[in-house]
């Protein structure tokens, strides 16, 4: 479904020029969800960007159903990290995820019920008309999760969504996510540069090198359905992969240059 | 702030120190037998006769009007115009030199220039209100268009928000904040050029009242017309610091709990 072949990213030009991504190569089959690891710094975010068109990439192509992206497609949703900046603070909550179905071919009453259902499904229904700044972190980023699902994307990209929340309201995301990812029966790729995350969460995980940035391991996450925050956590196989990732990450990153 | 009795000692003073500041003046010059300074007593009467309502029609609308005029025209041609040379780097560099030079010509400069073009009718006054009011919102507009956060128009690209849609919902709102600073600061301009251009050429408005008045002798009427200029300035301050609120209540609520 979405392919990224020889995907490379350099910025800048000449002797300055910086090389974050050197070789990238996978593919996210229809249903997936796929979670992209490395270390800080490497380059995630940028392949991120790349494969959302909001970046145009040096080398390679970004494939979707076949298609070359060169732009956002109408099949992509995106969810960043900065949530605080990426809803507008002039719309309630009902106008921020009504925004982007306004130029899909929609009838009124459609599209109240694609936002309604996704408030619902994000647990906000009470909280439809606040503006976000009334609510918390955890929640504006429900908010910025239920924008992505109202949109109906095929694809959902989410760019270490829950970074800047706390551990609690991190859990309780990381379940609402698989959640909806059902309901909505949406593939996901899952940018993160948490180990556990990405374990509990995907379906693969693509363990990446620090930049110039190349795949270093694909892995199956073969943990039992539904998972959960204590039963998943506590499997050896969970901790046994975990530890896995956490070494190919270490011993590829030189210590000193830990950035 | 969050003592109620504090709170309620402040308003006081607010309330209290004008009101010193009147009486004060009323005492003083009760008593101060000058022919510059008459009895506030007397410049108050005075004002009762002037204003309430004979000279309404004839010197208070006509400036109203010229004012208000003058700031409508600035702000719907800066707005656009601000737009543009916030969104294209091409255009703002080829205009940047010429527009810093307009801006620094003192307004009062382009008096002459504009009798000799507009004549001494309304015409004229309007324009020079609306040249001086234009820069603040200018400025102000390219700076808050060029300033939306890169994360909120990247989030307009990903979910294709583009065109209109795109300067309505999430540019000019997020330029807002912005804008309304750029046009409280026109509308004082636009009060003190008023005055002004009614006092080089004129027949009616309160600047003309004032000067004509102290040309005649008339030093109490000269007073209620410098007074009436105070009390129009701070209700349109009031008045526009209204409208902000309303308008900006989610820049004050986001900013609030952005500092928690």
């Amino acid at each position: 479904m979405l392919e990224v072949m020889g995907l490379g990213k350099t910025y800048g030009e000449g002797e300055r020029a910086t090389r974050a991504i050197a070789d990238v190569s996978f593919k996210v089959d229809e249903g997936e969800f796929v979670c992209v690891v490395g270390p800080s710094g490497c380059g995630k975010t940028t392949l991120l960007r790349c494969m959302s068109g909001l970046l145009q990439p040096s080398a390679g192509r970004v494939l979707l159903d076949g298609r070359q992206i060169d732009g956002p497609p109408e099949q992509v949703g995106f969810v960043f990290q900065e949530y605080s900046r990426s809803l507008l603070p002039w719309m309630s909550v009902r106008e921020n995820i009504a925004l982007p179905l306004r130029h899909k071919r929609l009838t009124k009453n459609e599209r109240a019920r694609h936002v309604e259902e996704a408030v619902g499904s994000v647990g906000l229904t009470g909280f439809i008309d606040h503006y976000p700044w009334e609510l918390s972190g955890g929640m504006q980023q429900r908010v910025a999760i239920a924008r992505a699902l109202a949109y109906q994307p095929e694809i959902l990209l989410m760019d270490e969504p829950f970074a800047s929340v706390d551990a609690q309201t991190r859990a309780d995301l990381e379940d609402l996510v698989l959640r909806v990812r059902t309901a909505y029966g949406v593939t996901v790729l899952f940018v993160t540069h948490d180990i556990d995350e990405a374990v509990y969460l995907g379906d693969r995980v693509i363990v990446l090198t620090s930049a110039p940035t190349q795949v270093h391991e694909i892995l199956e996450v073969d943990l039992p359905e539904p998972r959960d925050q204590v039963e998943t956590k506590e499997l050896p196989e969970f901790t046994h992969m975990r530890a896995h990732i956490f070494r190919a990450i270490k011993r590829r990153q030189p210590a000193e240059t830990a950035t | 702030m969050r003592n109620p009795l504090r709170r309620v000692l402040l308003i006081l003073l607010e309330v209290a120190v004008p009101a010193a500041v009147v009486a004060a003046w009323w005492v003083w010059s009760a008593n101060a037998d000058s022919f510059y300074f008459p009895p506030l007593a007397e410049i108050l009467r005075t004002f009762a006769d002037t204003w309430v309502f004979e000279r309404v029609g004839n010197d208070v609308v006509p400036s109203l009007v010229r004012l208000g005029a003058g700031f409508a025209i600035a702000v719907a041609v800066s707005i656009p115009l601000g737009t543009v040379l916030g969104l294209s780097t091409v255009v703002r560099r080829v205009s940047e030199p010429i527009i810093e030079f307009v801006r620094a010509i003192p307004p009062p400069a382009l008096l002459p220039f504009a009798i000799l073009v507009l004549g001494v009718g309304d015409t004229m006054k309007i324009f020079i209100i609306a040249v001086v009011c234009l820069w603040p919102v200018l400025l102000n507009t390219i700076d808050g268009v060029r300033g939306v956060d890169h994360t909120m128009l990247e989030t307009a690209r990903v979910y294709r928000v583009r065109g209109l849609e795109r300067l309505r919902r999430v540019v000019w709102p997020a330029a807002l904040p912005q804008i309304f600073a750029g046009m409280r600061t026109s509308l004082s301009l636009a009060l003190i050029l008023m005055v002004i251009s009614e006092m080089v050429a004129s027949t009616r408005g309160i600047g003309y009242f004032v000067l004509q008045s102290q040309r005649s002798f008339d030093i109490p009427e000269m007073w209620t017309g410098i007074l009436l200029l105070g009390l129009l300035g701070y209700l349109l301050n009031a008045g526009f610091a209204l409208v902000e609120r309303r308008v900006l209540r989610w820049h004050r609520g986001a900013r609030a709990s952005a500092l928690q």
